[in-house]
């Protein structure tokens, strides 16, 4: 009797998913996404990348699904972890392709990995919009993959902009001339600190200390302590979350608090205000947001609903809104044939989350954030390359 | 002396983090590569305690160190005790142990994420300054340093002056011969194994009050400790200690001294001449 039941059951529910499937197959989108669920870019991934692939599924299923030439089709995202591995984006990118037949995918997070990934979405014939990669080889890159487009600016206008805010505050009497500029030894940070110094010295700043640390220093007291010595009017790191967060520790420990203190990514980070709290006034860092804009405010109100955590206030919102213009896309050119979608994002402008987006000669994102300040338990846009909303710097006030 | 005193610091860290690989690996005679997960796990409850409650991480670890006892306890057991009893050889137990002990790691990210996600967790606790002879130090580095002479301290007395600690140190030197002496082998090594995860752990809750953790970030760790355990003699609780100071010392020297992004070349130097000149670790026995 029992076993009469199950058997039923078994066949019902055999029947059912065989009817679904077929019908399932035909209506969903199948969309890819590879990104770090571990390896040292996880933590930032986690933040930054896989929420935002989460709520924008949500979001498109939620209205229905994506209008493909007339007819609506469901998401459905096919995840891979690379763990912050090159060879294993590129392996996964591949399968999704070959054996997942995914209809288009989500480019990976990080700067490395989407160079990594970049021939293997060429080759099949991706449209590949990055949304955490910054680099200054945005020419040759979009020259060799000319279905690659970039969304979170490049690795002079990231640092010319922290020289424009320093230059207005010393303008403004606020700040004197000396800088001190530390970064990480690995590809970001010297990238920025080659860019940056020379930026720095022709704005006529005078750089009184400069050092490098490994990637995973575990204890950075000599660096704050070299910089506390050399007594700056300025402070900058370009460095990666963990030294993020060390080098702020350790300079409320030592007492180093320059009017300006600047430190690259994970500033932009909810976690560092909820680390250092009313200690993180004033800090300046990487990114920067709209954040009194309506369209962030409520982008970052759905974030958390669906998510349950907060974006961060400098690539969450491209990272949705690179999603946003894929979708649009495929709207665009009602069909899910990826030449075509490719055309339309190379003809048009997108109306997206971080405002009007619009391709450059290199087809990248010209107008971006480059630095933003925590003002009254919110990381502000202070300086951009032409975004709405920035607010004026102010010097930083010590660390109680 | 402002060096000395950031070295020595360092160095206290650096002892927390290799102390539990050192029990594990000189006397239970397993190359543990998940070590680095269990101090990672370690951080973890001393983060979420402390986001939760306020309970001081200090606090926490008298929880961590029974959970982490009896977790590796089991492990060891259910695990590993097998891979010991069908190894004809030390070889051939360093082989099996290396290869399962890789996979537990695999298996303790995969769990973590899943239960922590994979966001950086780091929280303030002690961040203050405190002044010895003149110069600032972190109060929580120093609590940390602290910690750490207090652990070694007691491992030591506990390995050198109590029956229960002759007894491992005879299995870290003999283990064959151990047996024919009449000590319960299987059971001191358990205990060894178990005491060595519960030192990672610990250590582990302390180091996360100064250092941002993810759930990947293990590996880091069990690489570190690794390095200082072979400087330092494997199964020589000294050695670890003495290694790890040293470590600290010149990192801090050459940071302050040269260049912060020599540190590394200096660490690697100090260990390959320490392997040219001294194979068996600072304090290790050499092997007949």
């Amino acid at each position: 009797m029992e076993r009469r039941t199950i058997l039923k059951t078994t066949a019902a529910l055999a029947l059912a998913l065989g009817l679904a499937t077929p019908a399932l197959a035909q209506d969903t989108l199948k969309i890819g996404a590879v990104g770090p669920k571990t390896g040292p870019l996880a933590g930032g991934a986690e933040v930054t990348f896989w929420p935002n692939v989460r709520l924008w599924a949500n979001d498109v299923n939620e209205a229905g699904g994506i209008d493909v030439g007339g007819t609506k089709r469901m998401v459905e995202i096919i995840e891979y972890d690379d763990q912050t591995n090159p060879g294993e984006t590129i392996k996964a990118v591949q399968r999704l392709a070959t054996q997942d037949e995914a209809d288009f995918i989500l480019a990976p997070y990080g700067t490395g990995l989407n160079i990594a990934a970049a021939p293997i979405f060429e080759r099949y014939g991706y449209p590949m919009v990055t949304h955490t990669a910054i680099s200054d080889q945005i020419e040759d890159l979009s020259s060799k993959f000319p279905n690659m487009y970039f969304l979170l600016g490049g690795a002079t206008g990231l640092s010319g902009g922290v020289v424009e805010v320093l230059s207005q505050m010393r303008d403004a009497g606020e700040i004197g001339n000396t800088v001190a500029m530390v970064n990480v030894a690995d590809a970001f940070g010297i990238e920025l600190a080659e860019v940056g110094k020379p930026q720095l010295e022709a704005a006529g700043f005078e750089i009184v200390y400069e050092t490098s640390y490994p990637l995973g220093t575990q204890d950075l007291s000599p660096v704050i302590k070299g910089a506390k010595d050399a007594n700056p009017d300025a402070f900058v790191a370009w460095s990666y979350p963990p030294d993020t967060f060390g080098l702020t520790e350790q300079a409320m420990i030592e007492g180093l608090a320059p009017k300006a203190f600047y430190t690259a990514v994970a500033t932009a980070f909810p976690a560092y205000a909820g680390r250092f709290g009313a200690a993180a006034e004033g800090v300046l860092g990487a990114g920067g947001v709209h954040a009194d804009g309506e369209a962030f405010k409520e982008y970052a109100a759905r974030h958390e609903a669906v998510t349950g955590a907060k974006p961060d206030y400098w690539a969450s919102a491209p990272v949705y809104a690179s999603f946003q213009i894929l979708q649009q896309a495929i709207e665009g050119a009602g069909s899910t044939d990826k030449a075509a979608v490719a055309e339309y994002i190379a003809g048009n402008g997108f109306d997206t989350v971080i405002g009007p987006v619009e391709w450059d000669e290199n087809n990248a994102n010209a107008k971006y954030w480059t630095v933003g300040q925590w003002q009254g338990g919110v990381f502000k846009g202070v300086a951009s390359t032409g975004r709405d909303g920035a607010v004026t710097a102010m010097p930083k006030a010590g660390w109680e | 002396m402002d060096i000395l005193i950031t070295g020595l610091l360092l160095g206290g860290t650096y002892a927390l983090i290799a102390m539990g690989l050192n029990l594990q690996y000189g006397i239970a005679r397993i190359m543990n590569l998940a070590n680095g997960e269990f101090l990672v796990a370690g951080g973890f409850a001393a983060f979420w305690f402390w986001t939760a409650g306020q309970v001081s991480p200090l606090l926490t670890i008298f929880i961590v160190a029974p959970l982490a006892f009896a977790l590796n306890w089991l492990i060891y057991v259910i695990m590993l005790r097998p891979l010991v009893m069908r190894a004809k050889s030390r070889g051939q137990l360093e082989v099996d142990a290396i290869l399962t002990t890789f996979g537990l790691a695999f298996v303790s990210v995969g769990l973590m994420l899943a239960v922590f996600g994979g966001d950086y967790f780091s929280y303030s606790y002690l961040a203050r300054p405190v002044t010895i002879l003149g110069d600032t130090f972190a109060l929580n580095r120093l609590t940390a340093a602290i910690a750490a002479a207090i652990i070694c301290g007691a491992l030591w007395l506990w390995l050198n002056k109590t029956r229960a600690g002759m007894s491992i140190r005879a299995i870290a030197v003999a283990p064959d011969s151990a047996r024919l002496v009449g000590i319960d082998v299987p059971k001191l090594s358990a205990l060894a194994f178990a005491l060595g995860g519960a030192v990672t752990a610990v250590g582990g809750a302390l180091i996360s009050t100064f250092l941002t953790l993810d759930a990947s970030t293990g590996v880091m760790f069990t690489l570190k400790a690794l390095v200082i355990v072979i400087m330092g003699g494997v199964g020589d609780v000294r050695g670890t200690i003495v290694a790890a100071l040293l470590l600290g010392l010149l990192e801090t020297f050459v940071a302050t001294m040269i260049d912060p992004g020599l540190t590394l070349a200096a660490a690697y130097l100090l260990f390959v001449l320490i392997l040219l000149f001294r194979p068996q670790g600072l304090f290790g026995r050499r092997t007949a």
